[in-house]
């Protein structure tokens, strides 16, 4: 147990196409790691490659000091969860969760105490002799998960675990998952495009895009502190917008037609005049009511949704953004109406103007 | 680990299928070929027989055109028939549906010639309808043989398959097609042209080609009945046999030109059904209406009329066995008993443990082979596996008589000799019947999804382990399923096992063609009446394995 993994310069390729280019990343002992982002940007295949269902084009994968990269799936000490269950349909619930316990050749009555245990974990015991096909999805989940934590994995692997489920019973199973992973201090991989559970489970999240990873970091760090253009539009929500860095006293300020948002924590790159991104939140603006401080725009659109209201802004210099409001008991800003808005300077991102780069210390 | 992987259990499996392959059907074929060019007493090369079938005067080409002419007009009898009955089966509310279905199915499970050879005992020269038809009217009905006998025949035989395809395609056709359909005014009659039968072309065309392969290929039809009606499978039994003399190797070309031609067709009914194709699954399947009193009337006597005068001639063959009989078999007399039964028992004996032991031991390897095969082509496709799949396709479109005479060209000289005993039956079977039971397998195991067998490996499962513990049971009730039905064509495969038995290797449906042949019409029905009871037998057992009431073919 409490393995850390290693990967170094792991390469993935079918055929000509490369899908993973060159990636390396230390996953800590007992750390919930998340791999997320959009489909397609190669984190089911680090996965599978982690888990050996996938060949590895390059690169040395560790367990520990345990190299795996030619080691068979069954002989890894991996537990798996996939995005369908894959439970065995002609198995009772009991059969699934000791399938694993059996290849081990352990004698009876360890398979019969240990399978015991998971069943109760995952609060499945009642239904230990039926067949998965009558239990509902998140119960065949809970399943899946007892099976794979049964056999004691070194490292538990889960793909896209939750995405077959319904809203309401996804945020139940996110949590009985994050509890069991606290309570036995395993080592997790966990696969997900689906950024709020990501946040809500992990300890640290790898943000991928096209086979590369573009930050690691906590939930926290990834939200308020994004690596680069992508992370910040990938992670929440968020207003881009092009603007120039002016000279404002002794630093630098970005420049929102006229009113200027002074910053003090650039990097030493930012340089006067240059063109920049800025990652405004919808939270970052605060509209005002102090006459002519902050940036003028029109209200096009409002949506009351209860704590929140959020309004669509069509900045004077054409721009339209996004802003949430704490709700407020008198009247919502009509649509039509001109409002002033000032900007949270100390929690917006700055990126250079290709997006790739942060220019916040 | 490359290496490891590359030397794992599926590749000596892959080699193994392919060794056999090469081995038991690659070979054969070859040497078909090779005879067909060969002249029989110098071995030199000649194009000589494939001239003389084609020649203008005393050629066979006619024999041909004669298997295309009945082939074409049985399967557009069946698809005329088998199209409307699928559909008002569909559309309509028809009292004892399940029993129908289980009726029509029956009707296609019996021993190709059989058919024909109740046929010939009802209307032939010296029928039971002929002669009371005689007696009461003194009218002669027009002869039954020749093209009429055999088309009648076939058509009788062939169109559950037809039914069974279309009413397939018809489950997949969702009820919001048809209502759409009728709410832009197209409905009836006019509906079944515009929309049904469009939705279900892809299958409509698919039981056609098969109706039309089975008529090409069938060989016990036009033997039983078809007499001056020569077709060309019945040649090349006749070439070997040598009723008129025989010649192998003329028997040869005449089987290399029988290939070529059901390959073209094959490939055109491809080329046409990809234009086709298009995938449907229904939500909503179709709900069945009850028709108005005239049209309930009419329907109920369209599908079981077609019921009855397809199975009724097998009834009446149950029927005809418990006849009393002269000694020598052919001469009715008063009375009924078990005589007949009786007589055939020290023959039927050894016959019933043939077919058990021949095909049961075909059946085994089919199913063994066809998991096996499967597996190599959905899980690990490559280029000696695509090979292994396309030769387990080859089958598909070769003639049973054809794979007869491959078989004794294979398999009666040189190091290893199998004519006459079970195994160059069995070899033949498991051949004739590979690319069904495999077609069927790769369908179920494509339900799969892989990651329950990586599951397993995650669990320290190994290879092997994996497949006998997990894929193994869960396709073998999608594949026992397929078996059952595999095993109804196997008890009544004719058209290779008759040049291939022996006196030790005679099966059921064998032994009631020899009784057929040798004219002891009461004993040959006491024997089919065994061999209909099997069937029956196993269609009960197949209705009790497959959960859903839906039989596939």
């Amino acid at each position: 147990m409490n393995v850390e993994i290693k990967i170094n310069h792991a390469l993935k390729k079918y055929g000509e196409n490369v899908i993973i280019p060159d990636l390396s990343v230390d996953i800590k002992p007992g750390e919930f790691f998340t791999l997320l982002g959009p489909s397609g940007c190669g984190k089911t295949t680090l996965l599978r490659m982690i888990a050996g269902f996938n060949s590895i084009e390059g690169g040395d994968f560790y367990f520990g000091d345990r190299r795996i990269n030619d080691l068979d799936p069954s002989k890894r000490n991996i537990g798996m969860v996939f995005q369908n269950y894959a439970i065995f349909p002609h198995l009772t619930v009991k059969k699934n969760v000791a399938f694993g316990l059996q290849n081990r050749k352990l004698p009876k009555d360890k398979i019969e105490t240990q399978t015991e245990k998971f069943l109760n974990m995952m609060k499945i015991k009642e239904y230990q002799d039926r067949l998965p096909d009558r239990l509902s999805g998140g119960q065949q989940q809970r399943v899946a998960l007892a099976r794979a934590l049964a056999i004691e994995p070194d490292v538990l692997l889960m793909d896209e675990p939750l995405s077959n489920l319904d809203a309401k019973l996804r945020v139940e199973m996110r949590e009985v998952i994050k509890e069991i992973q606290n309570e036995l201090g395993i080592t997790t991989v966990y696969v997900t495009h689906d950024q709020e559970e990501a946040m809500a489970v992990s300890d640290r999240i790898a943000v991928m895009s096209a086979g590369v990873i573009q930050q690691i970091g906590t939930p926290k760090m990834l939200y308020q502190r994004p690596a680069n253009l992508f992370v910040s539009t990938f992670i929440g929500r968020t207003n881009v917008l092009e603007k120039k860095l002016v000279r404002s006293g002794n630093g630098l300020a970005v420049d929102f037609g006229g009113y200027q948002v002074p910053m003090n924590n650039l990097s030493g790159e930012a340089v006067e005049g240059q063109t920049v991104q800025a990652s405004v939140r919808p939270e970052e603006f605060v509209i005002t009511d102090k006459g002519d401080v902050g940036v003028e725009g029109k209200v096009e659109f409002s949506t009351f949704l209860g704590l929140n209201t959020h309004y669509l802004v069509r900045l004077a210099s054409g721009e339209r953004v996004e802003i949430i409001q704490e709700s407020r008991i008198d009247d919502i800003l009509e649509k039509g109406s001109t409002v002033r808005m000032t900007v949270k300077g100390e929690k917006i991102n700055i990126f250079t103007q290709d997006g790739s780069k942060s220019l916040i210390a | 680990m490359r290496k490891a992987r590359k030397w794992d259990m599926w590749v000596l499996i892959s080699i193994g299928l392919l060794g056999a392959y090469i081995l038991f059907m690659l070979y054969p074929m070859i040497k078909l070929l090779i005879n067909s060019v060969r002249d029989e007493n110098t071995g030199a090369l000649t194009l000589r027989y494939f001239q003389r079938f084609f020649d203008k005067d005393h050629g066979y080409a006619y024999t041909l055109i004669n298997s295309f002419k009945v082939s074409i007009a049985a399967t557009a009898v069946t698809l005329l028939i088998g199209v409307p009955m699928a559909y008002l089966y569909s559309m309509y509310e028809v009292r004892g549906r399940n029993f129908l279905m289980v009726m029509i199915v029956l009707c296609s499970m019996s021993a190709p010639f059989l058919g024909a050879y109740s046929w010939v005992l009802l209307l032939g020269r010296a029928g039971a309808i002929t002669k009371l038809i005689k007696a009461w009217f003194g009218v002669r009905l027009p002869s039954i043989y020749g093209f009429g006998g055999i088309l009648l025949a076939l058509s009788t035989k062939l169109f559950p398959l037809v039914f069974m395809y279309v009413n397939g395609a018809l489950k997949n056709v969702d009820n919001s097609l048809l209502e759409a359909s009728s709410n832009m005014g197209c409905k009836g009659i006019k509906r079944f042209f515009k929309v049904v039968i469009p939705l279900c072309m892809p299958s409509i065309l698919a039981a056609g080609l098969m109706v039309f392969m089975r008529s090409l290929a069938d060989f016990g039809t036009p033997r039983m009945i078809g007499e001056g009606y020569m077709t060309f499978p019945v040649v090349i039994y006749q070439q070997y046999v040598g009723e008129v003399g025989t010649n192998y190797n003329f028997a040869a070309a005449i089987a290399v030109i029988a290939v070529v031609i059901t390959a073209v067709i094959f490939l055109l009914q491809k080329w046409s059904s990809n234009r086709f194709a298009f995938t449907m699954n229904a939500l909503h399947p179709i709900e069945r209406r009850k028709a108005g009193k005239v049209g309930n009337f009419f329907i109920h006597l369209f599908l079981y009329g077609m019921v009855v005068i397809s199975y009724a001639p097998q009834l009446f063959l149950v029927y005809y066995s418990f006849h009393n009989v002269s000694r020598t078999g052919n001469i009715i007399k008063k009375g009924y008993s078990f005589m007949n039964y009786q007589t055939v028992w020290p023959d039927l004996g050894p016959a019933i443990w043939n077919t058990f032991r021949i095909c049961g031991g075909a059946l085994i390897i089919i199913i063994i082979m066809a998991m096996l095969i499967s597996y190599l082509v959905v899980r690990r496709r490559n280029l000696v596996n695509n090979v292994i799949d396309t030769m387990s396709m080859i089958p598909y479109i070769i003639p049973g008589a054809v794979i007869g005479i491959a078989m004794i060209m294979g398999f009666n000289s040189g190091s290893l000799v199998l004519t006459g005993t079970a195994w160059i039956m069995v070899v033949a079977m498991c051949i004739r019947r590979m690319p069904y039971t495999v077609r069927s397998s790769v369908a179920v195991l494509q339900q799969i999804p892989i990651t329950v067998e990586e599951a397993a490996a995650s669990l320290g499962a190994s290879k092997f382990k994996t497949f006998w513990k997990i894929t193994i049971p869960m396709m073998i009730n999608g594949v026992a399923a397929g078996a059952i039905m595999t095993w109804v064509t196997l008890i009544t495969e004719l058209s290779s096992s008759v040049m291939l038995y022996s006196y030790k290797t005679i099966t059921l449906n064998l032994l009631v063609y020899v009784l057929v042949v040798g004219g002891t019409d009461a004993r040959a029905c006491a024997a089919s009446t065994i061999l209909t009871l099997f069937t029956i037998i196993t269609l009960v057992i197949y209705m009790k394995v497959a959960k859903n009431k839906e039989i596939s073919m």
